[in-house]
């Protein structure tokens, strides 16, 4: 199990933020994610492995035209 | 697809037989000067019912308190009107102001007007900012801001002319009144010559707007590639019914040729400074970011659609499976790529985007063809998915004709959809609705009751009024139950909704029931910060942000800014800073600006102050015309929660959970009406105790007065401004 923005998450070896964002439908593109605190890079989504028991923030920055 | 962009409907062939028509109703010289430190320190006053025109001197005082734009706007409304005036009373004023920053082309968004009314639809002042060159042109001609009062009493268009420091009220029978046409007409009139037609910008509405209390105003500019004029909209609260009840057909404006230093600023440099690292951050980021260059605002459609947001069937719903019929790939095709797009000189994120080579399918303008300025979300939004249309073709008919014929897309998206909900509900039948199928998805009905708002005639007579009388309308005739109409109209204050679903976003219902004006986004977007990042979970919290925000989006108004360079583009950096959301660099940039433009540097703590005085001073405002306290801050409960059992039951896991984890209710065993009314009193509560924090936070009374204490802290102490509030202290 992990947590994204607070809530759990059901967590798979190997997953990683691309992962995150798939399942949770996190489409919007202006994202900033922390894994335990610490900023993970765009381009490092899909490659960057997550850990059980993570804390996940994935904050959308304001949108609204 | 592809489209010769240059190609469209010829309207200029007569233009020497209209010009002919033209009667010179005043003329008057006056000295053309450009801005110093970004203030002319001078407005301009038109008084159509005598043709009086007068110069109004600025003084420091209104420029320290008020600073321009939204801000000048309201001081000149309230000194004009009184608590008594109604919005068609000759004395009600509408004022376009650009701000002290407005007018530059080094940095991206900086060429906005403010508009500032007395609404028909909300009976308070509307504000609406909007792109087109119109208002760097009256500011480089010679005024901050300008106002018209007063009525004609026959069409009239007001020409400036900053080049020969003339101003003319003439009278101009033949031109076509809606703005598609108008706007090429009066560009191509004014215009010395090929070589001026970029000089000279006009403000227009339509024949909508003659019928209807939701009409809007366009503001155009010449497209040098396109060949031809284009239009933005100042959209909200019926400026333009207010425009054509005056009978104005046009403001034109002819400015000096823009070089790019006018308001000749203290810094230029700084100025360039700041706006070159902008435009290498669109340049390099926008592509993997909101593609704003490509597809405009239009590329939010399947964003809101794929986080519940996307208002469908009168905000019942927050998705639909036909969504990928009007999502941005669509738009991305059917604008015209790889041509500058913005709406003022210089700006390089472009979101202005055109549909070219639109075969008209309907109305009087049937075969022709059009270039559509749009569609922008909150359109594709609210005349599409909230009427449950999803046909790219219509949206773009339906886009084009609110356009020209000076309708406001949001608020007739929001009736529209409110009609087709309530045809459902049988609340409407054919009968009633004289022969109008207005089934959900039916684009040919929808463009039918357009064109009968714009003509004034049928069903269209009272659609073109608006949600909040439509209620009491359809309540009088007793065709509905008064409360569920209130409980499905979407609107606060006589505004209509825009086109967001704010259900599981409790900060987000503060955001648009507690805006000034009405539910207009434009003072705060908090969905993602509360409902998906849960970054605000206290009232406290969301209090914070309904300070902040809707203080730090006043202040683009107040100086001539769009908001979408802000946020639609981030700095790579920017997930490292302590507050992303907030864009630190951005803000920064702004502080920059302003020293640089005015010499007055200012910390971005100050920057909140210097709109605090203004949205305060707008609130005792509506206190004035008999709004402005906690009852009228309260929201339709659709924007709460689930009115509906089709509401709760497309939402069901996720209102269940919610009832035992939440509310602390086992949801077992409980009819859905049982359920739906627990959630309405917990959400109505919830919203309740928000309300008593924001109004804690801003320095109000429990009753949404700002305090007294609270405006001499803000420096609005004018004497009959604090007698106003005095009145509703507790």
């Amino acid at each position: 199990m992990i947590l994204v923005n607070g809530e759990e998450l059901s967590y798979f070896d190997g997953m990683t933020i691309s992962d995150i964002l798939k399942k949770k439908n996190f489409i919007f593109p202006l994202l900033v994610v922390k894994v335990d605190g610490e900023v993970i890079a765009r381009e490092k989504y899909s490659t960057t492995l997550v850990s059980e028991n993570a804390k996940v923030q994935i904050i959308h920055l304001i949108s609204g035209g | 697809m592809s489209y010769d962009y240059t190609k469209r409907t010829n309207y200029i062939s007569d233009l020497p037989t209209m010009k002919a028509a033209h009667k010179i109703l005043h003329e008057t010289t006056f000295k053309p000067t450009l801005p110093q430190k970004g203030y002319n320190n001078r407005s301009l006053h038109i008084d159509l019912s005598n043709f009086k025109v007068t110069e109004k001197q600025i003084s420091q005082q209104i420029k320290d308190t008020f600073i321009g734009g939204r801000g000048f706007g309201l001081w000149y409304l309230w000194n004009a009107i009184n608590p008594e005036t109604k919005w068609d009373d000759p004395e009600n004023d509408i004022v376009i102001s650009p701000g002290p920053l407005g007018g530059i082309t080094q940095y991206p968004g900086s060429g906005k007007s403010l508009v500032v009314t007395l609404s028909p639809l909300t009976g308070i002042p509307i504000d609406s900012n909007v792109g087109g060159y119109f208002g760097p042109l009256l500011k480089f001609s010679g005024f901050d801001a300008l106002e018209v009062q007063g009525k004609a009493t026959t069409d009239i268009v007001i020409f400036i002319d900053g080049q020969t420091g003339t101003i003319r009220i003439e009278e101009a029978p033949l031109e076509s009144v809606d703005s598609h046409i108008t706007a090429e007409q009066f560009t191509h009139e004014y215009a010395s010559g090929p070589g001026d037609l970029q000089n000279v910008s006009v403000v227009a509405s339509g024949r909508g707007a003659e019928n209807a209390l939701i009409g809007c105003l366009n503001f155009s500019w010449y497209d040098l590639r396109r060949k031809g004029t284009r239009l933005k909209q100042a959209g909200r609260g019926g400026i333009g019914t207010v425009f054509r009840d005056k009978k104005l057909k046009a403001i034109v404006v002819r400015g000096p040729k823009v070089k790019g230093d006018e308001n000749n600023p203290v810094d230029f440099d700084r100025i360039v400074k700041v706006g070159v690292k902008l435009h290498k951050e669109i340049h390099d980021l926008d592509d993997k970011q909101c593609r704003m260059r490509r597809q405009g605002t239009a590329h939010l459609v399947e964003i809101m659609d794929a986080y519940d947001l996307l208002p469908v069937n009168n905000f019942q719903f927050g998705k639909h499976p036909d969504v990928t019929g009007i999502s941005s790939g669509v738009w991305d095709k059917r604008f015209t790529q790889g041509i500058p797009d913005g709406c003022w000189l210089g700006c390089s994120l472009a979101c202005t985007k055109g549909a070219d080579g639109h075969v008209v399918m309907t109305g009087p303008y049937k075969g022709h063809i059009v270039t559509v300025d749009g569609p922008e979300y909150e359109t594709a939004a609210g005349v599409g998915a909230n009427c449950g249309i999803f046909k790219p073709e219509w949206l773009l008919e339906c886009n084009f004709y609110c356009d020209t014929y000076g309708i406001d897309t949001i608020s007739f998206g929001t009736t529209c959809a409110f009609l087709m909900e309530c045809y459902q509900r049988e609340i409407l039948n054919k009968d009633r609705t004289e022969g109008l199928e207005l089934t959900w998805g039916n684009a040919h009905a929808q463009m039918e009751l357009l064109h009968q708002i714009s003509r004034g005639e049928g069903f269209g007579k009272i659609a073109g009024f608006g949600v909040h009388r439509l209620k009491q309308i359809f309540a009088e005739r007793g065709w509905g139950d008064s409360k569920f109409l209130n409980d499905i109209g979407m609107e606060v204050k006589g505004l209509e909704y825009s086109q967001y679903i704010s259900k599981e976003s409790l900060a987000q219902q503060g955001g648009y029931a507690l805006a000034n004006k009405g539910p207009q986004h434009d003072e705060a977007w908090l969905i993602f910060m509360d409902m998906v990042n849960k970054q605000i979970p206290t009232f406290e919290d969301k209090a914070e942000a309904l300070h902040y925000f809707p203080l730090f989006r006043t202040w683009f108004g107040l100086n001539g800014f769009c908001k979408l360079p802000w946020n639609d583009i981030e700095p790579a950096d920017n997930a490292k800073t302590d507050e992303p959301s907030k864009v630190p660099e951005h803000v920064q940039n702004y502080c920059e600006l302003y020293g640089a433009v005015t010499g007055k540097n200012i910390t971005k703590e100050e920057l909140i102050s210097m709109s605090e005085g203004v949205y305060n001073f707008q609130r005792v405002f509506n206190l004035r015309m008999g709004k402005g306290l906690r009852r009228h801050d309260f929201p339709p409960y659709r924007s709460l929660g689930p009115v509906t059992r089709e509401e709760y039951e497309s939402r069901q896991e996720r209102y269940d959970t919610q009832l035992k984890e939440v509310i602390g209710v086992d949801p077992q065993g409980k009819s859905v009406d049982e359920k739906i009314a627990l959630h309405r009193k917990h959400r109505e509560d919830q919203y309740e105790k928000l309300t008593d924090a924001v109004y804690k936070r801003r320095g109000w009374t429990k009753n949404g007065v700002p305090k007294i204490q609270t405006l001499r802290n803000l420096k609005i102490e004018f004497p009959d401004v604090i007698e106003v509030a005095q009145k509703y202290q507790d």
